[in-house]
């Protein structure tokens, strides 16, 4: 059975400003979390992923349907009684606590003798790596060490469940990338069931097991992180995780696509699309291969750069085609391939593999 | 310190201005201080002399005033700040209905003539009283002394303590409240752990204002107290005005700055310092959790009585200015308007013209110096700081014997004229613009000004065309309290009118003292028409600017 779930959520505030008298954050959600799972709410602002986060955590109550913890619904409970900590994206440390304090304020509230919580606390600090400042008051930290006293306040809990609210979206980018791998490290070393908020798409695919991908208040797709990005349902998902080619096309039989002139086989096709009938094919950026000479035998399609931006790993182009528009091709390894200038005629060669597509 | 001279003298202009407000803030802010306690130390023909606080240990009256004033001050700061931060509590962090109207009934006492609940209070509870005599059927019942001034200044400060506590509970992020029940704190668990422990230092803060404001307070003590219960600041007065002993009064002057002066120092250096501000991250989306229905009822039900209480004593000043005799003569008559307007008429002119020329030149002067202290450097920026705010603190029967006492001669002969009313006004209520000044300006990032002189302009056009468009939401609100201030105070202004220039609330307590308390009330309401009439023109002029820049830091808050 599944540690966390959610039966036909509904979260509607009223407002003033919508025809309806209401809005609807979250729209009738399912959801299903395993034990020991990361689980990425990912979406943009406004989506509906903080709501549903605070809904489970107790700061909201939902309009209708079931939270389930384990096999008891806690719709009801109050949020000091449910078993999920959370981690802030304000970090909501305490100030006029200490360090210590701050980590040992959930303990205090329980009957556990002084040592007890000595013992956890000084664990926890360990684990994440505070123990030097412990005795420290919240404003002599930096933003990543307060980040590590909300996580301490919250795995030192020992929770059932764990709740990330963008927990790293004040720090700056190398930090968000380092900590974004402890947190992972953490998680899975404690096995702790995690729902995670973030509106960063490289943060969700690094750190999930699953992620779901949401959009007003809706669930759009859920799935593995190479999952989604490999096999979009829709052109939201597509977009939203990753850099994307559309291409039209048309079914010319079961497998086959026609884009323009060329026809490709395209092995990840939904069976209800007859021949005839206009597709949407989707195409990442890395996965076309950029051909020095337009006129190579294995060219799909000839075009001329008009945007080169160099990213040091890895050069993005932009090339204008004849039909199929503007492509963004991103091609590997520069010092040794050398760069395009603006201006060269090129070839675009797109393995069968690469293209999917849309329902 | 020599290079801060040099960079200011880079700039003459603003070197000017920065010496013209330093030796105008000596002249009338500290000067007058120094007049007061020179003169306590003299005898009535200047000889030196500890008489006047010896006269302390002999006399009980002087002793009893100076009980009796601590005793309200901190009864009325223990009172008024409970109420306010029950007030306070109420409406930031429950849903309860009709907030707004809540809000406005609490402030209303801000913006009236202090001793509006006095007269009140006589209506109510006074020998006519209507609850007293005709309700409760209550004979010789008497409201003066403690009980009659403490309930009066509840009243007047415990919306002090409101605004005080209000802007305190905002500022704590409510995710705090939201992490503690989390971790397993109940909502009594949260409040006595998290929510109080960080309003403390805000709750000190205001317990020492609403302290100071009490001590400093002259007209409920002169209504209210009776000559049975002396307080200082109107045991001063009387010393000075009934007994012309001038020395005697500055030295109750004296005692009264220096319980003042403690709590101002402790609140300012002490206090401020330790305040929480938590405010980070997206404010949440809906009301708090922290209240549980019962409590939630509890809360609004006290608060709705405090309400009701100030619609109350409202109402009966509105019915008393149309009531002939009040307690006897119930018949209904606009006689008292008529009295007011024939032998009034040139005080309200008079009072009009004294607010319409200080409010300006204070909303103006507040800004300048808000400016001064966050963006200048230059030697002694903290002792101008200091002198600036410091009227603050400073009793207004305090203020008002120094000048008496400062401006009785040339060069300054001023004592009498136009002139000092405004000067007296413009120095007494700056600290405020001051303060929001300073406050609006720490948060506007030094580079947007940085921007307007690397594109050439220099200081003064920079503060002009930048720095205080930006800053007009302090500036307006600076320019609606003195000009409130400026209608309704009374603490030292009584000391200054004159024949020639007479003030609104100077006539309404003469017309308290000599019984004709219709009048008092039709003036209060002439009064209180006028404050509310003004504070709304003044919130139109807000220019639209404003209104978008408000509306940005909305947005990115």
């Amino acid at each position: 059975m599944a540690e966390l779930r959610l039966v036909d959520l509904v979260k509607e505030f009223p407002s003033f400003d919508s025809p309806a008298g209401k809005v609807v954050a979250v729209d009738h959600v399912n959801l299903a979390v395993e034990r020991g799972e990361l689980v990425t709410l990912l979406g943009p602002s406004g989506c509906g992923k903080t709501t549903l986060l605070r809904m489970i955590a107790g700061f909201e109550d939902p309009t209708s349907g079931d939270i389930y913890l384990g096999d008891r619904r806690i719709n009801d409970l109050a949020p000091n009684k449910r078993d999920a900590a959370m981690v802030f994206q304000s970090y909501a440390i305490f100030p006029h606590l200490n360090v210590f304090e701050n980590v040992a304020f959930g303990l205090r509230l329980q009957s556990l003798t002084e040592a007890q919580v000595q013992e956890r606390v000084n664990r926890v600090l360990e684990l994440v790596g505070l123990t030097e400042l412990a005795r420290r008051s919240p404003d002599q930290l930096s933003g990543g060490q307060q980040q590590r006293v909300a996580l301490a306040r919250a795995i030192v809990m020992e929770p059932r469940l764990l709740l990330f609210d963008e927990p790293l979206s004040n720090l700056d980018a190398k930090l968000r990338e380092q900590m974004r791998i402890e947190i992972r490290q953490l998680q899975q070393r404690l096995g702790i069931t995690s729902v995670y908020v973030t509106h960063d798409q490289a943060e969700a695919m690094s750190i999930s097991d699953r992620i779901v991908v949401m959009n007003h208040g809706r669930i759009e797709q859920v799935g593995p992180p190479l999952e989604l990005y490999a096999r979009p349902r829709n052109r939201f998902v597509a977009a939203f995780i990753g850099d994307v080619n559309f291409l039209s096309g048309e079914v010319v039989a079961p497998g086959r696509v026609r884009v323009l002139t060329e026809t490709f086989p395209v092995t990840d096709m939904p069976d209800s699309l007859r021949p005839g009938q206009a597709v949407t094919l989707t195409l990442r950026p890395e996965s076309v291969e950029l051909l020095d000479d337009p006129r190579a035998p294995q060219s799909h399609f000839p075009g001329e750069v008009s945007r080169v931006t160099f990213l040091g790993g890895m050069v993005e182009y932009e090339v204008r085609t004849q039909g199929l528009g503007s492509l963004v091709v991103h091609a590997s390894n520069p010092i040794l391939r050398g760069v395009h200038r603006r201006g060269d005629a090129v070839g675009l060669h797109i393995p069968p593999a690469a293209l999917h597509a849309l329902p | 310190m020599k290079r801060e001279l040099e960079i200011l003298w880079q700039d003459p202009l603003l070197a000017l201005l920065v010496a013209a407000i330093t030796v105008s803030l000596l002249i009338f802010v500290v000067y007058p201080l120094i007049a007061v306690f020179i003169r306590g130390f003299q005898t009535q023909d200047g000889q030196f002399t500890l008489e006047n606080y010896r006269r302390f240990a002999t006399f009980r009256y002087l002793q009893n005033a100076l009980r009796n004033s601590l005793m309200v001050g901190l009864a009325t700061g223990a009172v008024g700040v409970f109420l306010g931060y029950l007030a306070a509590f109420t409406l930031t962090r429950t849903d309860v209905p009709g907030k707004q109207l809540l809000h406005i009934l609490l402030i209303l006492p801000i913006i009236s003539p202090p001793f509006v609940s006095a007269i009140a209070i006589l209506l109510l509870f006074g020998f006519n009283g209507l609850i007293t005599q005709k309700i409760l059927g209550l004979q010789g019942f008497n409201i003066y002394g403690f009980k009659g001034v403490f309930l009066s200044q509840v009243f007047t400060f415990a919306p002090v303590g409101y605004l005080t506590l209000r802007g305190v509970l905002e500022s704590l992020n409510p995710t705090l409240e939201d992490a503690a029940m989390n971790v397993g704190a109940s909502r009594w668990q949260t409040f006595r752990r998290v929510t109080f422990p960080l309003s403390l230092p805000g709750i000190a803060s205001a317990f020492l204002v609403i302290f100071i404001e009490s001590l400093a307070d002259f007209g409920n003590p002169l209504v209210l107290a009776g000559s049975r219960f002396p307080m200082l600041a109107p045991q001063a007065y009387l010393e000075i005005t009934g007994s012309f002993n001038l020395p005697l009064g500055a030295a109750l002057a004296v005692v009264l700055l220096i319980p003042s002066l403690t709590a101002f120092v402790i609140q300012r250096y002490y206090l401020q310092k330790r305040q929480y501000t938590t405010v980070t991250g997206k404010p949440t989306l809906s009301a708090s959790k922290i209240v549980s229905p019962g409590a939630r009822v509890a809360l609004y039900a006290v608060l709705t009585g405090f309400a009701l209480l100030i619609l109350l004593f409202y109402g009966t000043i509105l019915v008393g200015a149309f009531t002939a005799v009040w307690g006897h003569d119930n018949t209904l008559t606009l006689d008292h308007f008529r009295y007011a307007f024939s032998v009034g008429f040139d005080t309200i002119k008079d009072t009009l013209i004294v607010a319409i020329l200080s409010t300006p030149i204070s909303g103006f002067l507040g800004m300048l110096i808000a400016f001064m202290v966050v963006r200048l450097s230059f030697p002694g920026k903290g002792a101008v700081e200091f002198m600036s705010i410091l009227n603050f603190a400073v009793p207004g029967t305090v203020v008002g014997i120094g000048y008496i006492l400062a401006f009785n001669r040339p060069p300054l002969l001023l004592v009498g004229t136009l002139a000092v009313l405004v000067l007296n006004f413009v120095f007494r209520y700056v600290p405020v613009g001051i303060q929001s000044g300073i406050a609006v300006l720490r948060q506007i990032d030094p580079s947007i000004e940085e921007a307007a002189r690397n594109l050439g302009a220099d200081g003064i056009t920079t503060f002009r065309k930048v720095t205080l468009p930006l800053i007009a939401p302090a500036f307006f609100s600076g320019l609606v309290f003195a000009f409130v201030r400026a209608m309704t105070a009374i603490s030292a202004a009584i000391f200054l009118v004159s024949a020639q220039w007479n003030l609104l609330t100077v006539q309404i307590l003469n017309q308290v003292g000599s019984g004709r308390l219709g009048v008092a009330a039709a003036f209060s309401v002439i009064l209180v028409a006028i404050v509310i009439v003004a504070v709304g023109v003044i919130s139109r002029l807000v220019p639209r600017q404003v209104a978008r820049i408000e509306i940005m830091r909305a947005q990115e808050g």
